[in-house]
């Protein structure tokens, strides 16, 4: 194909390959994301082709690899279209009955198929299983049809509609103006609003200015902005193009961590693609409007997800943030004005100029519009991407669609925003996902990082975590981040180690206020929301950590034992033989006993122990009882 | 490393001081380590002081200035997978290996190094051995993993002690 050279040629092209596309011929498409691709998609793959040719069915049926579906706990997925026949957990030896029973017969393979835990049904169909009947998949919902690295299937779900539009029939003015009658905020974080975002780049003085896409996604836990480039690149693409015409720009960058090798490669593959077309470079489409892209790949600091920090590192230089203002919509990349967004921001511009501003603001609540894409992660039965409207409660979000927390372990808490974030507790699970309503709450919007905890997990030891994450990451440039994160992070280590004195939470709050008034960018002002947020709903944690060297969930390794109750033990051994530190003394039928000095604590016993004896116990905030004497040991 | 190879990935990159960082990952990932004279080279062809290369590499957590070990593996801490018990993965790999997060052994058989988030956090705990990712891993799994590569390299140096 040579390029496409007006809105009129490419509108012929659609049209060549859509009717070269029964829609009722079966299509098997197989999730190719990251995770999936952990979990064996690529083996799945070549069984696909090797079975297809097999059993003569080359003609008769389309397979693809699509990005990441989003149930990734249940990877690798199959779903075959038109129908939406949903398989999970395939195997490449599952293959062959896929092909001989439902392509070639139309019979289910029932034990594919998702079982809901609870009452035990299946469901045949994807939209019928509950982890995605209850979301809105507007942005990731290409995601499932499309091979990421072909360009004929972007323009099979009306990709390059919007650009077509914007080039041809609005002004730049129309274009700011339709992203802000459409409310539309970053997801990158802040939540900033993109209309008025691109309106200040705009109008900034200057005939060089710039498109940036922030695809660093540091928050640790998080994986949205990787699965939509993986998935759906020409999106974003288009997305950036749009921004640049609205603001003046031809040169974009876009940003991605090298921890994503995959979402590089499909990228670099859908802009190879897009030049080829002419749907990048010297006057796309014919509208005189030149635009090229750079992918710029990052090294591995969180703070480069930070705007003024990425692009000193596009400049090749470390990534250290400047103090604002001047914003980067003034003074950007290399000077210029510079206007940069999250992947998700701007994934959201096709369907936006394609369905109008009226039909994105109708979805959401009053202060925040559209849907918004999280990762449910952590202690939640059905872990993966999950899209919601705007305005979905926590609660259905990780019970509806989660399908709460596994094993019969109580929900303690959720944290959203990563680690300038916060926990809420489950008295706060009706908050909805609402920018304004999640900060009042004490936690955030953030990213999309959404991670569920239960009565196991610790929140002292997870505010530790996070300001261990930070005091590795604070840049360092200025003080009250680099010595107030490390203190904080001292006070709550020891109090994890049971080495904390009264005083500590006093201290801990005035630390808090010093960073988060005087850091330089918003690494160190958000810092200690992961401590004030756990301190506010989980104070008496921190108060048994203190006073009683207790660790209430039995997490904490320095304040916990494990004791093996000589009135339960039955002397099988199992504990025996998993022990790496030969900690413990046994023998045929006799009671078993912990040697607490040699003890590492890595909790082998009590996972060794069978349920029906339960006699390992974790103790914490009691001393060990003394070990039985040598000779009291035999059993019955 | 060969200096041919750094020209070519220094021109691949038109020579751009802009592209440091992107050269740099090129090298790191061609060579698994930063050598001396890859750096010098650098500096050379892209005009670029030598106390600039040392702040980037430095300041990125991705670049090694000391040879890495034969088998790379690398513990996901990220949020995800720290609530799903990677504290405790991690101390079976520092078990097994003997060697600690950050670190590499003598012999260079093994390097050990945490990540936060490799974006796989639904399949948490994560670790990747030799670039192939494991999800879902418990101890015994991760300790078998290794205890495996360990026994391959121990049965290489048995039989060159033999041969010798
Ligand atoms: C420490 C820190 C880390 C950040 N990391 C990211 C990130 O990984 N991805 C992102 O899109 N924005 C991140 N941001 C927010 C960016 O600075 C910026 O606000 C955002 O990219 C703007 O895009 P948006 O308006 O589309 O949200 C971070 C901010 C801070 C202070
Ligand atoms: S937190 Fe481990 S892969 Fe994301």
């Amino acid at each position: 194909m040579s390029r496409i050279k007006s809105p009129a040629e490419l509108e012929a092209f659609r049209k060549e390959i859509l009717a070269q596309r029964d829609p009722d011929k079966p299509c098997i498409t197989l999730c190719s994301g990251s995770a999936c691709n952990a979990t064996g998609s690529g083996k799945v793959a070549a069984a696909l082709e090797l079975e297809i040719e097999k059993q003569g069915v080359t003609t008769e049926v389309v397979s693809r690899r699509t990005g990441c579906h989003g149930f990734c706990e249940q990877g690798p997925i199959v779903v075959i279209y038109p129908q939406g026949i949903c398989y999970l957990k395939v195997q490449p030896e599952d293959i062959a009955e896929i092909i001989s029973e439902t392509i070639k017969k139309q019979k289910i393979v029932e034990r594919l198929l998702y079982v809901d835990p609870n009452s035990g049904e299946r469901a045949t169909l994807e939209e019928d299983i509950p982890f995605y009947k209850n979301q809105k998949r507007l942005v990731l919902g290409s995601n499932r049809k499309i091979d990421p690295r072909s360009l004929e299937d972007y323009l099979a779900v009306e990709g390059y509609q919007a650009l077509t539009k914007v080039l041809f029939e609005m002004t730049p003015e129309q274009v700011v103006g339709e992203v802000k009658d459409a409310k539309l905020r970053g997801r990158g974080g802040a939540g900033f609003p993109s209309g008025l975002k691109w309106d200040f780049a705009r109008k900034a003085p200057g005939d060089q200015k710039y498109v940036v896409v922030n695809c660093d996604e540091g928050d640790p836990g998080a994986y949205m902005d990787r699965s939509v480039m993986e998935g759906n690149p020409f999106a974003v693409l288009e997305g950036l193009m749009i921004g640049a015409y609205a603001i003046g720009a031809n040169e974009g960058y876009i940003y991605v961590r090298q921890e994503y090798p995959l979402a590089v490669a499909n990228l670099t593959v859908a802009i190879e693609k897009a030049e080829e077309y002419g749907l990048l470079g010297k006057d796309i489409l014919g509208s005189g409007f030149d635009f090229t892209i750079k992918v710029h790949r990052g090294a591995g600091a969180f703070i480069c997800g930070e705007e003024t920090s990425l692009l000193n590192s596009l400049e090749g230089k470390a990534g250290e943030p400047n103090a604002r203002p001047p914003f980067p919509a003034i003074r950007g990349l290399w000077t210029k004005p510079t206007n940069i967004n999250n992947v998700e921001t701007w994934a959201n511009i096709p369907m936006i100029i394609n369905k109008g501003a009226a039909f994105f603001s109708a979805i959401g609540t009053e202060s925040s519009k559209g849907t918004k894409i999280f990762s449910l992660v952590g202690k939640v039965n059905n872990t993966g991407l999950v899209e919601v409207p705007m305005g979905a409660s926590l609660r259905d979000i990780i019970f509806k669609i989660g399908g709460g927390v596994p094993g019969d372990k109580k929900f303690k808490a959720v944290q959203t925003g990563g680690p300038s974030g916060g926990c809420l507790p489950e008295g706060l699970l009706d908050t909805k996902v609402d920018f304004d309503e999640l900060s009042q709450a004490g936690a955030m919007m953030g990213s999309g990082g959404m991670i569920v905890m239960d009565e196991d997990t610790c929140l002292v030891d997870i505010a530790r975590y996070f300001l261990a994450f930070l005091s590795d990451e604070s840049c360092g440039k200025c003080t009250p981040c680099r010595e107030g994160i490390r203190q904080m992070l001292k006070i709550l280590t020891n109090m994890t180690k049971g080495l904390a004195k009264e005083g500590d939470i006093d201290l801990l709050f005035e630390l808090a206020e010093a960073t988060k008034g005087s850091s330089m960018c918003a690494l160190g002002k958000t810092a200690p929301n992961p401590v004030l947020s756990t301190l506010k709903h989980f104070r008496e944690e921190y108060e048994a950590h203190i006073n009683e060297k207790r660790c209430p969930s039995l997490s904490c390794k320095a304040l916990i034992d494990f004791y093996i109750d000589p009135e339960k033990c039955k002397g099988c051994g199992a504990c025996f033989r998993k022990c790496p530190a030969e900690a413990i003394e046994g023998g045929k039928k006799r009671i078993h006993v912990i040697v607490q000095d040699k003890c590492t604590k890595c909790g082998g016993c009590h996972e060794a122990c069978p349920a029906a004896f339960d006699a390992v116990n974790i103790l914490s905030g009691v001393p060990v009882p003394e070990a039985t004497p040598e000779e009291a040991r035999a059993i019955g | 490393m060969d200096i041919g190879k750094i020209d070519q990935i220094i021109d691949k990159h038109d020579g751009e001081a802009s592209s440091l960082i992107q050269i740099l990952l090129d090298i790191q990932s061609e060579n698994h380590w930063l050598p001396k004279e890859a750096l010098t080279r650098v500096g050379e062809k892209l005009e670029v002081p030598m106390s600039r290369i040392q702040h980037i590499t430095t300041f990125y957590k991705h670049f090694s200035l000391s040879p890495k070990g034969k088998h790379e593996v690398h513990v996901c801490v990220g949020t995800a997978c720290h609530v799903r018990g990677a504290e405790r993965i991690l101390d079976t790999v520092q078990e097994v290996t003997g060697v600690g997060a950050g670190e590499t052994d003598p012999d260079l058989n093994f390097s050990v190094e945490t990540v936060s988030c490799l974006g796989c956090c639904a399949l948490g705990p994560v670790i990747v051995v030799d670039g192939e990712i494991h999800g879902n891993v418990e101890q015994a799994e991760t300790a078998a993993v290794l205890t495996e590569l360990k026994q391959a390299e121990t049965d290489e140096v048995m039989q060159q002690c033999a041969c010798e």
